[in-house]
């Protein structure tokens, strides 16, 4: 058997090869016998990694196995990773500064996990969106998403953060300038169902081979443990939206959805007092947090709207609504065309915004495009991330990259992902120079980077 | 110990030097930034400094954009405690984030709410005993808030402006005010922010590297010091240029937010960067985290 062990002080990564003749189990024992030697080490870890193809045991009785293996030898302080993850996650040592920012929140209300500074956040409805912005959307901060005229891709993001809520049991308020707002519940996109998630990861699991864990760096923060249990739990942090399949519509009925037309009012007088009297609902009183609430609001100087030309009132209004809910357990999400504005209120809405994003159009069959991006064809639009939030900090968050590309997974899931360059034509001998940053590279043409 | 954490910015502020009489006194500081970076960085490290046991400042903080705590957090960070300074009343916030001028009609009631706002800083001052009353610092976060509270009305914002820079004549106190420069970039006669550049002393302006985004640099800092001929007998402008970072310091398990300049244009000396310091550990942050041990 081939072991491989680092006798370090602080933990006892320990990387076994599978020879086939050796039964799994009694691997593991061994493994187990080996690592009890250790124990006087506060951090003793271990990765077994295992061909999953000539694995016959499925992942979920062996997890039982081992844990009772483990369990047997060691107490508390080993954890447990799923075997095809192969990595040995080291656990850091327990000093002052260690945060456990686990992704539920086991003691507090589900949808709703604690982040640094001792703010809360609850998620955006995207995966990989609340990855990119740290944890999610921070409670008590305002959101504003910039439009693209010719693209309503701004409408995924908001119907993705107004599902997460309904799911989550949070109480939404909606307001938009169409004539029957409440109508737009129905486009609300449902969980997806949980064979999907197996079946996916399953697929998943099956091309990664032998993969031996020397370099653990590098997956630690890239793969959470993946408890079974939690496959099952609903009350996930972040839910993965099935865009074809309606929400059910138990989800609306039963809680309090209020939806507010801004398109008859003369102002925005009412609309502030129906945002008042949520949020006054949701004040924060000290730490404990009952239940989040989420504002939606969409397109809020659209031109059907009476307020539209009213600059100073929207600002007004806007500044108020931020006031109010930075003292109250709430997030607000504000969309609008920017191109419908003046250049220096656009900048002064920027300024009022917490998180600021901005989704744009891709053309369809742009050529120039094609060459200078890889999956180029699978992808809807594009999402940039100008300003994220930083409440009780003054330390800005520096992104590896702020553009993203808006794909459908199947046409049904909503991804996000960095953009990457397809591969240069060895002919043409021109480097592009980096990939999937934002610097702008002379072929970008119209887009913006 | 303190010269140890002076950094580059107070230098170039003139905060280098002892800190009575306080070097700000009688000067108008305007810091300007954009979307990109944001400058309030500048006025956290300024209220920090301010706040210093050596000195006897008193800050009178109006605040548009954000509320106590926010600032009680991050000053904690920097080594300030806000809420013990505030009982002792060195530290007066005036939290007017839900300050809205009735716009009944927009003349006179726009106004008023401003006149309000001036009539309090004014008795606030002359309410406070007699030796401290030489050290007040008046800090506005932000103006273009201050504007959206007048309904527009900018004429009434620098009317409120030129009051409060009288008081800085009158009582020899300092005003720090914080503006978005790139909200006015588009207008074809910014009135406010060229009249709050010209009565400036200190212009501090944060912008985004022309380069686009970096890692290691939060972007540059352009200091400019309008010296006067008057006390110190400094004469000529100074303009410093500073590439800035901001980052998570530990010290002795403490957490200390600090900032750090990577260039001076003037000394073409790079800061060294940090070791790290592994036995203290790590925690996943978005920053760049480093460890430094610091003396004392």
């Amino acid at each position: 058997m081939k072991a491989a062990q680092t006798p370090h002080k602080k933990e006892v990564p320990c990387v076994f090869g599978r020879p086939p003749q050796l039964p799994i189990t009694k691997i593991i024992r061994l493994s187990a016998a080996l690592l009890a030697r250790h124990r006087r080490c506060s951090t003793p870890t271990a990765a077994l990694s295992l061909p999953p193809r000539v694995c016959s045991l499925r992942p979920e009785s062996l997890s039982c196995r081992l844990s009772t293996i483990y369990s047997w030898h060691f107490t508390g302080k080993t954890k447990l990773c799923s075997v095809d993850a192969a990595m040995a996650t080291t656990k850091p040592r327990l000093s002052s500064f260690s945060r456990n920012l686990s992704a539920v929140s086991s003691s507090q209300t589900p949808g709703v996990k604690c982040g640094p500074n001792g703010t809360m956040f609850v998620s955006s409805g995207i995966a990989d969106l609340d990855k990119i912005l740290g944890g999610g959307f921070p409670l008590g901060s305002l959101v504003m998403v910039m439009e693209d005229a010719e693209a309503p891709h701004h409408m995924l993001l908001l119907r993705n953060f107004m599902s997460q809520g309904l799911v989550h049991g949070q109480p939404l308020l909606y307001a938009s300038p169409s004539k029957d707002p409440r109508g737009f519940l129905g486009t609300l996109p449902s969980p997806a169902s949980l064979k999907h998630d197996k079946s996916r990861d399953r697929e998943s699991e099956q091309e990664k081979g032998l993969r031996i864990a020397w370099q653990y760096k590098k997956y630690m923060g890239e793969n959470q443990p993946n408890f079974d249990s939690h496959r099952d739990n609903k009350q996930d942090y972040c839910n993965e939206f099935d865009l074809r399949k309606p929400l059910e519509r138990h989800y609306f009925t039963r809680q309090r959805v209020n939806c507010v037309g801004i398109q008859d009012s003369k102002n925005l007088a009412a609309l502030q007092e129906h945002c008042a009297s949520f949020l006054a609902q949701h004040q924060r009183n000290d730490g404990s947090c009952a239940l989040a609430g989420r504002i939606a609001i969409q397109s809020l100087c659209a031109p059907q709207c009476e307020h539209s030309n009213m600059d100073w009132e929207m600002l007004s209004f806007i500044k108020s609504l931020k006031g109010m809910v930075r003292s109250s357990n709430a997030v607000v999400v504000i969309t609008f065309p920017p191109s419908l504005l003046s250049l220096s209120s656009t900048k002064r809405w920027q300024h009022m915004a917490d998180t600021l994003l901005s989704v744009a159009a891709i053309p369809d069959e742009d050529k120039e495009l094609a060459k200078l991006l890889s999956g180029y064809q699978d992808m809807v639009g594009l999402l940039n991330v100008h300003k994220v939030a930083r409440l009780n900090t003054q330390v800005p968050l520096i992104l590896e990259a702020t553009t993203f590309s808006i794909k459908l997974q199947k046409r049904r899931f909503l991804v996000l992902e960095c953009l990457n360059q397809a591969p240069v034509d060895g002919s043409s001998g021109s480097s592009y120079g980096t990939s999937g940053s934002c610097s702008g590279s002379s072929k970008a043409g119209t887009l913006d980077f | 110990m303190e010269n140890q954490n002076l950094n580059l910015l107070d230098r170039a502020l003139g905060l280098d030097g002892p800190s009575e009489p306080w070097p700000l006194s009688g000067r108008v500081v305007l810091i300007e930034d954009c979307v990109e970076t944001s400058g309030s960085f500048v006025l956290h490290q300024l209220v920090k400094r301010s706040l210093s046991p050596t000195s006897s400042n008193v800050i009178i903080f109006v605040a548009f954009a954000n509320p106590f705590s926010h600032y009680d957090r991050i000053l904690r960070k920097l080594g300030c405690n806000l809420v013990t300074q505030r009982d002792n009343k060195r530290f007066i916030f005036f939290d007017m984030l839900m300050l809205r001028c009735p716009d009944v009609d927009e003349g006179k009631s726009s106004e008023g709410g401003l006149v309000l706002l001036y009539e309090k800083i004014l008795k606030t001052i002359c309410g406070l005993p007699g030796d401290k009353k030489d050290y007040v610092t008046i800090m506005i976060d932000d103006i273009s808030l201050v504007e959206v509270a007048a309904n527009g009305g900018s004429d009434y914002v620098l009317d409120f402006l030129h009051y409060c820079h009288a008081l800085t004549s009158e009582f020899d106190c300092s005003l720090i005010t914080l503006n978005h420069e790139d909200i006015y970039s588009s207008m074809e006669r910014p009135t406010l922010i060229l009249q709050m550049e010209y009565l400036a002393d200190i212009l501090i302006k944060a912008e985004p590297l022309s380069t686009g985004l970096a890692t290691d640099v939060h972007g540059q800092l352009t200091v400019l010091n309008k010296g006067t001929s008057h006390r110190l007998g400094r004469s000529g402008n100074k303009i410093h240029n500073f590439h800035y970072k901001l980052y998570v310091v530990l010290w002795r398990k403490k957490l200390v937010i600090s900032i750090d300049k990577g260039y001076s244009s003037e000394k073409r000396s790079f800061r060294r960067t940090y070791h790290v310091n592994g036995r203290l550990g790590f925690w996943n942050l978005n920053t760049l985290c480093v460890t430094h041990l610091l003396n004392g």
